[in-house]
């Protein structure tokens, strides 16, 4: 017997299996960041030699437009599909990727700025909570990286076996790409700015 | 050790029914890297019952140790290494490190992978009428990165320094400056808690998803919802320890100082840390997760429990929507009461005031779901079967270890017990009497439908007498100890206390217990294997049960989709002795006659 509902939504709860499952992961996700954005509020508020480093903030800006604009493109690209124009989502698929990989080079460039400032993680606990949250934000943007080249390379042979499951894996990519924007939009004002 | 019984397991699948599409594939698809969620399921079973006993072992060596201090382990001894016990005499850091890994292995990697990935995966969708889990290769998935997190935490035990020993909570600072087996222990728990998340978000699809027919929320068994609720609270709480986890390891490994405050000596020694931590954040963090932990391992034993109950008393469960909305209550109050773990930490009598009325709030729907359980049995003509002893011991044990909770949620009284043997007594009432008596009624129930097989009653009740005596013997005398203020972390049991001395003759006594718990496993040991290989064929439905896992499947149930044809659901989960029924039982499958 195959297992139901891979493809078409159940019509009671209205989603395919892999939706939920995205958003459960994401409802882990945000606990997970919850928890390290609790740490940093309680780890400043509680500190009165707290040193707020300055931070550089154009790059950082740079940074949060390259990110917006992917998760345009990411739409874009399971909208492709949709209309079944497979040459739509290629084009937008491979442009997130360019674009998260541009995040990820300046991110190099300012990681490297600090670390020739003398800011290290155990520098103090400001440079702690940037290095632990950047860094683990890092690690999900690359990880997307990984899942949309293999969606875009060998992964997306499905497009001619079955269409419709290879549009709901984008749409499940482009769940979680939003939600890794989305902590980004919180680190950025709470790292940089506040 | 594993194989023999699995390849039983289905080769009985075979000769009695023989589904043979999947012949194809190889032993290793089949049982070891198998995606079918009943193979999986026994799978996690097997593992977390090897992981119990070794559990139990530990602390068997620290029985010894307490009951007469000092002196050499017989034979045992000479096993554990001269950095740990030199001349089989135990040392006190040893003591420490069974103390923790006792406490790791027990709850990570025993207890809940038994209780949530072995009966969840087995079981709840035989019962909704799935023909597997939702995602299984992430079943798969999470088995062995559960497997590879148990293999680090026992591989740490022989580490410089040893395993963990900064107990299961790993309180920082103490767990920070630690040895290097707490970094095995962090890393090992990041496995774990990936693998429990995988399984739960799996465990919640499949559950919303993949319901049969008919099987609408309120016709699903008890059990199912306990695990929905269950994994709800695994998906939320654990992700947090997961970043409490990497902040230590950032503050061992790296040298941040996120729970590291300033200025703190070691041995007359300034720390080279940043400082500006806070050691009390571990705190929080760990028991956000621990305590809804605790309702992660007892309310699935209540689903079972509800199971069992309603299947021996041969009527329906009393109250079945009071135990569904109580359960659900639960759940999201088991967010919101981790403070009272901490009320001795000088957090502020605000604080404590807040987090003592939530305690008080939460043990409400404890109350109703046990009472309602407890009034299932009144005017029920109850078979004394082994699996209804071990669910009607459970619930006056869970029940003393729930009311031996409540001076312990007080802030006045708990100043006087924290971290006291009463601590210890109360929880261990309502996980071990309480959640591994759940799990053995579970063995025993579900046993005939996993394995096609019967297992012996006569030594299932021997198991489940002496168990339950010894056990008691173990934790009771517990409670003497802990208000006369003995503390639990003395590797000598308390011997250079004076206020300790009126109460430690008990030291004795308790773990001549526990020897005599160990060997009242054997009964179940050798009850286990001997009815996979030679227990009476079991019948399609061995115990008349009503709901799908027992009625619709086959004994073992098929290999790939587990029915037939899709089951249609037309009643509630428990139609035992429907009035005007020529049957004891109407199962939620079959459809009503027509009129």
């Amino acid at each position: 017997m195959e297992i139901p509902y891979t493809v078409e939504p159940r019509p009671d709860t209205g989603l395919y299996n892999a939706k939920l499952g995205i958003w459960l992961f994401l409802a882990s996700e945000v606990m997970l960041f919850g928890a390290l954005f609790s740490t940093y509020i309680l780890l400043r508020t509680g500190n009165p030699n707290w040193v707020q480093h300055p931070m550089d903030v154009p790059l950082a800006t740079l940074n949060t437009m390259l990110l917006i604009s992917s998760s345009v493109t990411v739409v874009l690209a399971w909208a492709g599909l949709r209309l079944k124009n497979f040459a739509q989502f290629r084009k937008y698929g491979i442009l997130t990727l360019l674009l998260a990989g541009g995040f990820m080079v300046i991110k190099g460039f300012e990681y490297s700025a600090e670390f020739s400032a003398g800011l290290f993680p155990w520098t103090d606990n400001y440079m702690a909570v940037y290095f632990t949250m950047t860094g683990l934000h890092g690690l999900h943007i690359v990880g997307g990286m990984v899942v949309i080249a293999y969606l875009l390379g060998p992964g997306a042979k499905m497009w001619e076996t079955e269409p419709e499951r290879f549009t709901n894996r984008i749409e499940v990519f482009g769940l979680y790409w939003h939600f890794v924007d989305l902590v980004w939009i919180f680190l950025f004002p709470s790292l940089y700015l506040l | 050790m594993s194989v023999p019984e699995e390849t039983s397991v289905e080769s009985h699948g075979h000769a009695d029914h023989g589904h043979g599409e999947h012949h194809e594939e190889s032993f290793i698809r089949k049982y070891i890297f198998s995606q079918d969620h009943k193979v999986i399921g026994i799978q996690y079973g097997l593992t977390s019952l090897c992981f119990l006993m070794f559990g139990f072992c530990l602390m068997i060596l620290m029985r010894w140790q307490l009951a007469s201090p000092g002196s050499a382990i017989p034979w045992i001894g000479n096993f554990l290494g001269q950095a740990n016990a030199p001349g089989g005499i135990m040392l006190p850091e040893f003591y420490n490190q069974l103390g923790a890994m006792h406490g790791t292995i027990m709850v990570f990697l025993a207890v809940v992978p038994m209780i949530v990935g072995a009966f969840g995966n087995y079981v709840v969708p035989l019962q909704i009428g799935a023909p597997d889990m939702a995602f299984p290769k992430l079943n798969m998935a999470s088995y062995w990165v559960y497997f590879v997190g148990g293999v680090i935490m026992l591989v740490s035990f022989f580490l410089p320094g040893g395993a963990a020993n900064s107990g299961w909570t790993s309180y920082a600072p103490l767990s920070v400056i630690a040895t290097m087996g707490q970094t095995a222990w962090l890393i090992g728990m990041v496995f774990l808690i990936t693998s429990s998340l995988l399984g739960s978000m799996n465990i919640i699809v499949t559950i919303f998803q993949l319901r049969a027919p008919g099987m609408t929320w309120m016709r699903l068994p008890y059990m199912v919802w306990s695990q929905l609720v269950t994994s709800f609270l695994l998906l939320l709480a654990f992700p947090p320890l997961e970043a409490a986890g990497i902040l230590q390891l950032m503050d061992r490994v790296v040298g941040t100082s996120f729970f590291m405050p300033s200025g703190l000596y070691v041995s007359g020694e300034v720390l080279e840390y940043a400082g500006g931590g806070s050691v009390l954040l571990w705190q929080h963090l760990f028991w956000f997760l621990a305590h809804p932990e605790v309702y992660v391992l007892v309310l699935p034993a209540f689903g079972i429990i509800s199971e069992i109950i309603a299947n021996n008393t041969r009527k329906p469960l009393w109250g079945y929507k009071a135990l569904v909305y109580s359960g659900i209550f639960l759940g999201f109050m088991s967010f919101i009461v981790w403070a009272h773990h901490m009320f001795m930490t000088g957090m502020g009598t605000v604080i404590s005031a807040f987090f003592q009325t939530t305690t008080m709030i939460i043990s409400i729907p404890s109350v109703v779901i046990l009472t309602a359980l407890l009034i299932s049995l009144w005017g029920g003509s109850i078979r004394f079967n082994t699996p209804m002893l071990f669910a009607l011991a459970f619930l006056p044990m869970f029940g003393i270890g729930g009311l031996t909770g409540l001076p312990l949620g007080l802030a006045p009284t708990d100043i006087h017990l924290h971290d006291t043997y009463y601590v210890i007594g109360h929880f261990h009432y309502v996980v071990a009497p309480g959640t591994i008596f759940g799990i053995f009624a579970g063995i025993y129930y579900w046993f005939p439908k996993i394995t096609g097989r019967q297992m012996s009653e006569t030594l299932g009740k021997l198991h489940f007498v002496f168990s339950l005596i010894f056990i008691n013997g173990i934790f009771f005398p517990m409670f003497l100890q802990g208000l006369a203020g003995v503390s639990r972390r003395l590797y000598d049991g308390g011997m250079q206390y004076s206020h300790a001395a009126p109460v430690l003759h008990w030291n004795a006594f308790m773990s001549y217990a526990a020897f005599g718990l160990l060997a009242a496993q054997l009964f179940f040991i050798v009850n286990f294997f001997n009815s996979i290989f030679r227990g009476p064929k079991a019948a399609d439905n061995p115990w008349d049960a009503t709901t799908l896992d027992m009625a619709a499947t086959t004994s073992p149930p098929m290999g790939h989709g587990n029915f037939e044809v899709v089951p249609t659901v037309y009643r509630g989960p428990y139609e035992y002795s429907p009035p005007g029924a020529e049957d004891s039982f109407l199962p939620q499958h079959v459809a009503p006659k027509e009129a």
